[in-house]
């Protein structure tokens, strides 16, 4: 057996390949993404680890105080806090939406002047100014200001009046997504005023309404937090009650912050119903 | 025959360009007039003028004898308020081209929507003469349906049945086949036709030129916010007195 013989052995006849279109198809080699997700996995691993293993969050502490009456309550008022100014800010925001496409000057201009000036000014500076309006106006209707004024009630105008402007933007947007031609078949149908904006025009514009309204209310159920400046109980105000007499401050964060969480993604999905729910007689519901 | 729609000495000007330069047009009860024209002639401004979608600048229009979007006070004509336009309008059916039907609504709701809430009919009546409707124009097994699912031509058959579910007088359609698919466009002229065998008054703007020779009693010529001729069809069709009609024939026959 030399290697003589090996190298002069005649190849096999090649097996006649098989045509391309006979061949199975795989998709693209992905060895980039496993890689980043296998880091980025790793990375996940170690910061919970980390969080877990280190004893200064005192989860404990979280568990104690997480159903504790003061967070409940705390929490209470931000969830109620929440939905009044959503509900007051988009009745106002709505109204100044129709102002602005009304054809009356007038109430355009009031309204574009309205969302330009409370979009101008920060809310905590909003809200301080609301709280001292009993600098301004010592009494209102022979009402002392201050007793009229209280700290709740400036919280429930300062952010309604803030929201306001900003629904204004968004019931507008939704309004003008609404084809023209709607508006003048519900008007040859002889639909009055109200049943054209009640019954054609409003849950047309729903449909772009929606998304950025959901968007909001998570930024308001969270922005409704700056109301501990004024000293009103809210769900950060209370853990900041709590922590002011206990010094446990991380973990009383962590209450609210577990909390603010687990309300935001339940509103996630009902955001994702009342989506469907608008969708309906659209090719695209998803 | 008595008179449905007079229109008399109608102008109108969108800022400085004139679209209706003095409208003169009557139709009878029970007949049709089909409008022909270029495109910009002023063909869809006259028709939505006839139930005031667009205000006039002067003129006036009777429809079945009642002036249309205006009241005489003393040497002049006062707009309505438009609770009263409203109700004028439930007379007069109006198709577009576009169809318009609400996107939100399945088919059944669209056409019951105006006679519930506009002339206050129990629901469960208007449901079932919606229904009736919807036989009469093919589509029975559609009204449970969104109009997005619906083609071209079936959209519009809808839209002509929540036309007619006000009971009006006198329809308009502006161009009621333009927007569809060739294949399409037959099946929404019967329907027409249809109504036209049974005597409803109709004005009908449209380029469908054997359409108007079935169906018109009157065809009339517009160019340039003017009337340019009007008569039967075997004169205006076929024997055009005017050098525009006949250019304008010549290009859509
Ligand atoms: N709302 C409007 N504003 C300004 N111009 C308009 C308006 N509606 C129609 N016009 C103009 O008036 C002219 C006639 O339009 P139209 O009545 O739609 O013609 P047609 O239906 O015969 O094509 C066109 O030049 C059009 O651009
Ligand atoms: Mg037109």
């Amino acid at each position: 057996m030399s290697i003589g013989t090996a190298v002069t052995e005649a190849p096999a006849p090649p097996e006649p390949e098989p045509a391309e279109e006979a061949l199975r198809i795989l998709p693209q080699r992905r060895l980039g993404q496993w890689t980043a997700a296998a880091v980025v996995l790793v990375l996940l691993a170690l910061a919970l680890t980390s969080v877990v293993r280190n004893k200064a969050f005192q989860w404990d502490v979280v568990a104690d105080y997480f159903t504790s009456a003061s967070v409940l309550r705390g929490l209470w008022l931000t969830l109620w806090l929440t939905a009044v100014v959503m509900a007051l800010g988009f009745a106002l925001g709505t109204l100044l939406a129709v102002f602005r496409l009304s054809g009356n000057p007038v109430l355009r201009a009031v309204s574009w002047g309205y969302v330009w000036l409370f979009r101008s000014i920060p809310i905590l500076v909003q809200l301080l100014l609301w709280f001292n309006i009993g600098a301004l106006y010592p009494r209102i209707l022979g009402v002392r200001t201050v007793d009229l004024f209280g700290p709740v009630t400036v919280a429930i105008v300062g952010l309604t009046l803030h929201e306001a402007a900003y629904a204004a933007e968004v019931v507008r947007g939704g309004i003008l997504s609404v084809d023209r031609g709607q508006i003048e078949a519900a008007q040859a149908l002889g639909l009055s005023r109200l049943r054209r904006w009640r019954r054609i025009v409003l849950p047309q514009a729903m449909r772009s309404i929606v998304p950025p309204a959901g968007n909001m209310l998570i930024g308001t159920l969270k922005g409704t937090s700056i109301v501990s400046v004024i000293a009103v109980q809210d769900l950060l105000y209370s853990a900041q009650l709590i922590y002011h007499q206990t010094y446990q401050v991380i973990p009383l964060l962590m209450v609210a912050t577990i909390w603010y969480t687990v309300v935001t993604s339940v509103l996630g999905v009902a955001q994702y119903s009342v989506e469907k729910h608008y969708a309906r007689g659209s090719e695209r519901t998803r | 025959m008595s008179v449905m729609v007079d229109i008399r000495s109608v102008h109108k000007s969108f800022g400085s360009l004139q679209v209706l330069k003095g409208i003169d047009l009557q139709v009878r009860s029970g007949q049709v007039t089909v409008v022909l024209g270029p495109s910009g002639s002023g063909k869809s401004t006259l028709l939505r003028t006839i139930n005031h979608l667009e205000k006039v600048d002067r003129g006036a229009i009777h429809v079945d004898g009642t002036l249309v979007g205006y009241r005489r006070s003393g040497d002049r004509l006062r707009e309505l308020p438009e609770r009263e336009v409203l109700k004028q309008r439930t007379r007069i059916g109006f198709v577009f081209q576009n169809f318009h039907l609400f996107p939100h609504l399945t088919v059944l709701e669209n056409i019951v929507e105006a006679p519930v809430s506009v002339q206050k009919r129990p629901r469960a009546e208007a449901e079932a003469a919606a229904r009736r409707l919807l036989e009469r124009v093919g589509l029975a097994d559609k009204a449970d349906a969104y109009p997005r699912r619906l083609s071209g031509g079936q959209q519009q058959r809808v839209a002509i049945a929540r036309a007619l579910a006000l009971e009006p007088r006198l329809l308009l359609f502006d161009e009621p086949t333009s927007a569809l698919d060739p294949e399409l466009v037959g099946e929404v002229l019967d329907v027409i036709k249809d109504l036209a065998r049974q005597g409803t008054t109709m004005i009908v703007v449209t380029h469908e030129i054997g359409f108007a020779r079935e169906v018109a009693d009157t065809v009339v010529f517009m160019d340039d916010g003017r009337i340019v001729e009007q008569g039967p069809p075997s004169e205006v069709l076929d024997r055009p007195r005017h050098e525009r009609t006949r250019a304008f024939l010549s290009k859509v026959l």
